[in-house]
């Protein structure tokens, strides 16, 4: 089942450029919660705060308080737990291209040492069929590459990698803006199935997308979040003028 | 103008390939009349005495490859992962990359003096394992150099993926960064391999050379170039006539040894990789 998140001041920097700055924000569990926002607002290195992607890079920090649950991700645990804790979805398709379909989608499992082959086998079909990807792909499991397959393919299967962690959270870093778009609405139908178990966050540069997937949306820009609220009150009676000037396209 | 350019390149790689070709041909027909099976299995016969092979250099030959490409093959790897996943931007990650370049453009005979003052000054005899140790030197630059290239070209999205999994950063490097890279690491290593391979001068005052059959690492060992130095020079037309024979097996091996290694590693390659 997914947790809830809660963000307090939390701020993030680029070497010397203040990327975000005292975001606020209670992400609901089993919801999917919508950021969207002009390039370079914010919003990509909010989501990799949330699973401490963000300190990857040598010259990025954060500061502030982000808990999933009771537990403080900045303080209680590592960065490897909280990722397996909280699952992240690319903008582009990343296969592992060395691997098998099969290995990809064990491959969070397998690279942790889990050796029992009966259940990886049903964790692999367990998450290929919830990514929707079972049917296409069940007979060229181990003699085909993951990167193989189409684009949209390959992103279905990474959101059966993420989720055969079984994570509580799923994050998705506009994980349709490299796809086509019937590829696209099958993701879209896919986060709308995922949400009861996950809690979801996913960065959007398509509006149209976050009105239909998400129950809430943050309008994020120049690193500030603007405003937070129910995606129909923002798409229809946003408080902001500037939330109002980007959904009806005056900029962005 | 594209007739031109096409005819130049068709030209120069002709220029490039003839006298491989050429070398190539030579060998076979100076060295193949004289390879027979003593060749391959018996030692050198004294001087003035007919026959006798060199099988014990095609043995010391191996020993001393397996035990340089034990030492440089790990050691080159492993400087190469700390260059492009540890050491960006930082000062020793600079001065490690600017001295393999340095090493790499270093005479083989100098190498051949280090394992000479680091292996055999010390012991006080010849060795293999001095042989092995001036080798493996001339391998480590070219493998390190190329291990960063090669995992420089994975992409940083794939890395991504796996810490994404909660996979931690020593398991991500291993199982992830040098898998994906693994096809052009393993090409680094054979063509460090094929380069040691015939090398004479590291191994004059190394592995020294023997007329005998040793497995010992601790004694001097035969090596086919060094032996094929010493019949080359000698004035007798049977020890030519087996310098020739030497140097042909010689290529074949490093051939062979390329070719398997290659087999090996495309096996169990995915349809539809990259």
């Amino acid at each position: 089942m997914g947790v809830g998140i809660l963000v307090e001041d939390l701020n993030a920097w680029y070497g010397s450029t203040h990327t975000l700055q005292d975001i606020n924000l209670h992400i609901p569990a089993n919801h999917a919660t919508a950021l969207i926002g002009p390039s370079g607002c914010g919003k990509s290195t909010f989501v990799r705060c949330l699973n401490r992607m963000h300190e990857t890079n040598p010259i990025a920090r954060a500061t502030g308080v982000v808990k999933m649950g009771e537990m403080d991700i900045y303080k209680d645990a590592s960065p490897v737990e909280i990722r397996r804790r909280v699952g992240m979805v690319f903008q582009r398709p990343n296969p592992f291209p060395t691997m098998s379909i099969y290995d990809n989608v064990v491959s969070g499992l397998k690279l942790n040492g889990f050796r029992n082959r009966r259940i990886l086998d049903e964790t692999c079909e367990r998450s290929l069929r919830q990514a929707a990807l079972w049917e296409e792909v069940k007979d060229d499991l181990k003699k085909k590459s993951g990167a193989s397959l189409s684009g949209g393919q390959q992103q279905r299967m990474c959101i059966a990698r993420a989720l055969a962690v079984d994570p509580e959270v799923l994050l998705m870093d506009e994980p349709a803006s490299a796809l086509d778009p019937v590829s696209t609405s099958k993701i879209e139908d896919l986060i709308f199935q995922l949400k009861s178990q996950y809690t979801i966050v996913i960065v959007t540069h398509n509006m149209q997308q976050a009105a239909r997937v998400a129950e809430n949306t943050g309008f994020f820009l120049n690193g500030k979040m603007v405003e937070f609220d129910s995606t129909h009150k923002i798409f229809t009676n946003p408080r902001d003028k500037r939330t109002e000037d980007y959904i009806t396209g005056r900029f962005g | 103008m594209n007739y031109v350019v096409g005819s130049l390149s068709v030209l120069a790689t002709i220029l490039v390939l003839a006298p491989l070709a050429a070398i190539l041909f030579y060998l076979v027909y100076k060295g193949a009349s004289s390879l027979n099976l003593a060749f391959f299995t018996r030692i050198p016969a004294p001087v003035g005495e007919e026959g006798g092979g060199m099988a014990n250099s095609i043995v010391g030959s191996g020993i001393i490859l397996v035990l340089a490409s034990l030492m440089g093959i790990p050691v080159g790897i492993a400087a190469g992962v700390y260059l492009a996943e540890f050491g960006r931007g930082k000062v020793l990650a600079n001065a490690i990359r600017f001295t393999a370049d340095v090493l790499n453009g270093v005479p083989s005979i100098v190498m051949g003096i280090a394992g000479f003052s680091l292996v055999v000054m010390p012991q006080k005899h010849y060795s293999a394992l001095a042989g092995g140790v001036a080798l493996a030197f001339m391998m480590v630059p070219t493998i390190t150099r190329t291990t960063e290239e090669m995992l420089a070209t994975v992409p940083h999205a794939i890395r991504e993926a796996a810490l994404g999994l909660g996979v931690p950063k020593w398991r991500t490097i291993i199982s992830v960064s040098l898998r994906t890279a693994s096809p052009g690491i393993i090409t680094g290593c054979m063509l460090a391999f094929a380069r040691v391979a015939g090398e004479t001068a590291p191994l004059l005052f190394t592995a020294f050379g023997n007329q005998f059959w040793n497995f010992n690492l601790n004694q001097p060992i035969a090596a086919l170039p060094l032996q094929i130095y010493v019949y080359a020079l000698s004035p007798y037309d049977e020890w030519h006539r087996l310098a020739w024979a030497a140097s042909l097996v010689l290529i074949a091996l490093i051939m062979v040894s390329v070719t398997l290694v290659r087999i090996f590693a495309n096996r169990g390659v995915l349809k539809g990789g990259s």
